[in-house]
């Protein structure tokens, strides 16, 4: 399909911009704009077409199941696309005078009492992005901590092998060193390796639980008791918080800081990559160091207080993705105290769908899981050369999205799996069925999972080509752009 | 039962048994009792959906938008116009509940719309690469930081100090896990002083500028790249969007990354975000960027098609040594600004930007105030007021105007400026009124 900019003839617009009678504005000629950037002409007719298409070539959660693990693709309601923008916050300017933004400042002071009971902690702030950006507010809020109390020598971070690949990343970007930890038999964090590994240069833990493996750590407060009898903190990746929604609380289990992300959990639609928000909560003795500004009640008045001394600053502007914090106030508010319902659907759908595939692919670790399981597919790997990602490929065939595959790297071939709260049982079994045919397929007719997909707008993509010779943008032709056009 | 859940009694029955547990509570044994949950969240009652809008509308009312009040408030979020075909696509289900596009074949659309974005970025700045969008406009300067650092292999950031205060702030918190100090080079009446950039350049590995600067004047910026390059660091600008119909291209001015809050083309308000920051660079930064970068490539037949491409400077490949810890960005505002870019086309954005131009210079001859700084603009004026300018914009508040932002809330030294902003949307009879209530408050 053409790009939209060879779809451009000169001459042609779309919008028209007021001009108003007011003599033209000098701009110095040397900080002038000496041509104009090539964007495309064209119609609004032929714009609108154009996307359109390019909706057509994409699927959503609204196109079908998304199973795809670690990411908790879940309904997105469209009570909270009105609630957006509703023009008392959409239309709202982030420096209006705090008398002008009462709503908006009581909606995010509600917004955090309802995180702070889910956490089971007692302050929280809404500043961070995203959850990786939450995951790097949490870094800093303990070298903080630690500079305050003189504990320099603190520069290890621990993560277990099956962690995101946020949490090293976030790591390095923070300053820390870091140690991983190994992974049990059973599928939880080796005790025995995490003793050895934490000392007086230990921080403290960022850990997922329940884990990439969709494991609730059974040791969960014994590891709280070693980092803590060592002066560490523990640092929660809310990235699988939909397992336990009124179930089990990140602050009951130990954990001194954890993010949240709301475009998993509380269903900010994921945007084909964002927006997102990753607020974090933080024991008392954290709250100081927050960034500012944090929001204060005082009485029935709600305000930002930008006087923080022991703040580690800002992380992003203003205070925050506040349309996000609007579509998750509307989704917890639709639930109320039945959120748990939400973490028990999403728990009994993974269950089912691995209590139904478990005899055609391998399960590396043979427990309950909570709302995600990974299946390995090693042995179609070894009887009949097809892949995870073939398997992954011909998925789409059935017109459904693949899960997460080739993580965590743990577990070969890996096929994470988390159908979410939404879906139906008939989405399930049909799943499952596409999921038996394909392994049926892989020992009758391996060449159809190999040269998988067949009905999508494009067959299998050659992504070492791209990275080889990358082509990031439009190649317009070997022409200067014309000089601008004065229209006088 | 909620209506978002799915599951009848019988299914849920027929589940249990296909798991072999007697109930829901048997799948959670698996938590150690000592850290199970077990009384009811303490959180509002639920609400239907009328109820719950009505909530919301209730919240929102008392919220002074910009349809409510005549706003001239700027200083980095712009009351611009978003076009109806912005909000026709947003709320599109494809592009609105897709996933980042991991899996290519499902994905098509949003990544080719991604590689326009990328072009039409790199179109406006004059730069070679774009990354698919950062958080905002103050992150993308921690992140052009990194690349610097990595870049360079020196550990000092030059800040100009008319570069938006919250940027400032921003790069200050990301610094020390970078192991990065920052420096900052105070203005001189009102723009930057390219020999005292130059001075702070020296062994310097980024120096960032705002064009036009956060006072809404015109910096020498040709000259302050060169001042940085000279000194031997990398040369940022930090710019608008919506200036890029009008003003120079930072690429054709020796700048060796282009950054900024994209909001002013394509995203409403909203309080501050979510919006899409922009990082574009020369080519030679391509393997050190942040984030998600869409190639082109071809798929088995040999036809055109879009990847996630580079994928080996990510944290879920390259772990501990990737580029940056970013995985959620803000593609879905970043298509908002594709959509945007591609409806005004090139001349609807040179028209933007005088139209702009053409308002402020006017509110510079209306407004009965003194100009702040002797300096050309673009669409902010920073205008000395005779009281301090908080005291200004309460006054003119009640006459349902908001006049500005004053900035001694972040410049300690100008209480008495007042930073007006002024996008398309407004008129010359706004500017006109404006006047008035000026006029009247500070008789």
């Amino acid at each position: 399909m053409e790009v939209i900019f060879e779809k451009s003839k000169a001459g042609r617009r779309a919008g028209r911009v007021p001009a108003y009678d007011l003599p033209a504005a000098e701009i110095p000629a040397d900080l002038a704009r000496a041509r104009p950037p090539r964007l495309p002409e064209i119609p609004e007719s032929e714009l609108v077409r154009h996307f359109t298409a390019l909706a057509d070539r994409t699927f959503g959660i609204d196109t079908g199941f998304y199973p795809l693990g670690s990411c908790t693709m879940k309904h997105n309601p469209r009570v909270n696309e009105r609630a957006a923008a509703i023009p008392g916050f959409r239309d709202l300017h982030p420096l209006q005078e705090e008398d002008g933004a009462q709503g908006a400042l009581e909606m995010m002071w509600e917004l955090q009492q309802i995180l702070i009971e889910v956490a089971g902690l007692p302050a929280v702030t809404l500043q961070p992005a995203a959850g990786s950006q939450g995951e790097l507010t949490g870094l800093m809020l303990m070298r903080a901590a630690f500079a305050e109390r003189g504990e320099h020598g603190r520069t290890v971070i621990v993560t277990p092998d099956t962690a995101h690949g946020t949490n090293p990343a976030s790591v390095t970007m923070a300053g820390f060193e870091l140690a991983k930890v190994a992974t049990t038999d059973r599928g939880d964090l080796d005790l025995e390796d995490l003793r050895a590994k934490v000392d007086d240069r230990t921080a403290g833990l960022m850990l997922t639980n329940p884990s990439t493996l969709g494991l609730f750590d059974e040791g969960i407060e014994e590891i709280a008791r070693i980092f803590h009898d060592r002066g560490a903190l523990l640092y929660y990746d809310g990235a699988n918080l939909n397992a336990v929604v009124g179930r089990s609380r990140p602050g009951d289990m130990g954990f001194d800081i954890v993010h949240y992300n709301l475009h998993k959990t509380f269903s900010q639609p994921h945007g084909g990559g964002g927006p997102g928000a990753g607020p974090v909560a933080v024991t008392r003795a954290l709250e100081p160091f927050l960034p500012a500004p944090t929001l204060v009640r005082d009485g029935d008045v709600f305000r930002l207080d930008h006087d923080r001394p022991k703040s580690i600053g800002r992380v992003r502007g203003f205070a925050g993705p506040f349309a996000v914090f609007v579509r998750a106030y509307a989704f917890m508010r639709a639930y109320g105290p039945a959120l748990r319902e939400m973490s028990d659907t999403a728990v009994l759908n993974a269950n089912y769908l691995l209590a139904r595939l478990r005899d055609v692919y391998e399960l590396p670790y043979d427990r309950l899981c909570m709302h995600e399981f990974v299946l390995s597919a090693r042995t179609l790997k070894r009887e009949h050369g097809v892949t995870a990602l073939d398997v992954a490929k011909r998925l789409m065939d059935y017109g459904i999205h693949p899960p997460t595959i080739y993580f965590p790297l743990v577990v070969p071939e890996a096929l994470m799996i988390e159908p979410t709260e939404t879906e139906p049982k008939e989405r399930l079994d049909a799943f499952v069925e596409a999921m038996r045919a394909i392994a049926a397929e892989a020992a009758s007719e391996p060449d159809v999972l190999k040269d998988a997909p067949h009905r999508r707008p494009v067959r299998r993509l050659d992504e070492v080509k791209a990275a080889k010779e990358p082509v990031v943008r439009f190649a317009f032709e070997e022409q200067e752009a014309p000089d601008r056009i004065e229209t006088g | 039962m909620s209506g978002y859940l799915p599951l009848t009694d019988a299914d849920r029955e027929a589940m249990l048994e296909a798991i072999g547990v007697g109930s829901v509570d048997d799948l959670f044994e698996q938590i150690p009792e000592g850290v199970r949950f077990d009384r009811a969240l303490d959180v509002p009652a639920a609400l239907p959906e009328a109820a719950l809008v009505r909530r919301l509308e209730e919240l929102a009312a008392r919220n002074a938008d910009t349809s409510r009040e005549l706003s001239f408030l700027g200083m980095g979020i712009y009351d611009h116009y978003v076009p109806a075909v912005v909000d026709t696509f947003l709320s599109r289900g494809e592009f609105l509940t897709a996933y980042t596009p991991y899996q290519p074949e499902m994905s098509q659309g949003v990544l080719q719309a991604i590689f326009e974005y990328q072009t039409a970025i790199c179109e406006l700045t004059g730069m070679d690469v774009s990354n698919a969008s950062g958080y905002d406009g103050t992150t993308v300067a921690a992140d052009a930081c990194f690349m610097a650092r990595h870049h360079t292999g020196r550990s000092k950031v030059v800040l100009a100090e008319a570069l938006h205060p919250q940027v400032r702030q921003v790069v200050k918190t990301y610094a020390p896990g970078f192991g990065m100090e920052v420096v900052e080079v105070p203005h001189d009446g009102g723009t930057t002083d390219p020999a005292r950039l130059a001075a702070a350049s020296a062994d310097a590995a980024i120096a960032i500028f705002q064009q036009p600067n956060v006072f809404g004047c015109l910096e020498p910026a040709p000259d302050l790249a060169a001042a940085a390059a000279e000194g031997g660091a990398l040369p940022v600008a930090h710019v608008d969007l919506a200036s890029l119909g009008v003003l120079e291209a930072p690429g054709r001015y020796g700048c060796a990354m282009a950054i900024g809050e994209g909001q002013s083309i394509g995203n409403y308000q909203s309080f501050g975000g979510p919006h899409y920051g922009f990082l574009a660079a020369r080519g030679e930064f391509i393997r050190r960027m942040p984030g998600r970068i869409v190639g082109e490539t071809t798929d088995l037949e040999g036809e055109r098609g879009f990847v996630l491409t580079l994928q080996t400077r990510e944290q879920h490949i390259r772990r501990e040594k990737a580029t940056s810890n970013m995985t959620t960005n803000q593609t879905l505002l970043a298509l908002a600004g594709l959509i945007t870019l591609c409806w005004l086309g090139p001349e609807g954005l040179r028209e933007l930007g005088e139209t702009c131009a053409a308002l402020a210079a006017y509110a510079k001859e209306r407004v009965p105030l003194a100009l702040a700084f002797d300096r050309p603009t673009f669409k902010e004026v920073a205008f000395r007021t005779p009281v301090p300018a908080r005291e200004v914009v309460a006054r003119v508040r009640e006459h349902g105007v908001h006049p500005g932002y004053p900035l001694g809330r972040d410049y300690p030294g100008l209480d008495d400026v007042l930073l007006v902003a002024l996008t398309e949307k407004r008129t010359p009879a706004d500017v006109d009124r404006l006047a008035d209530v000026i006029q009247e408050v500070t008789r």
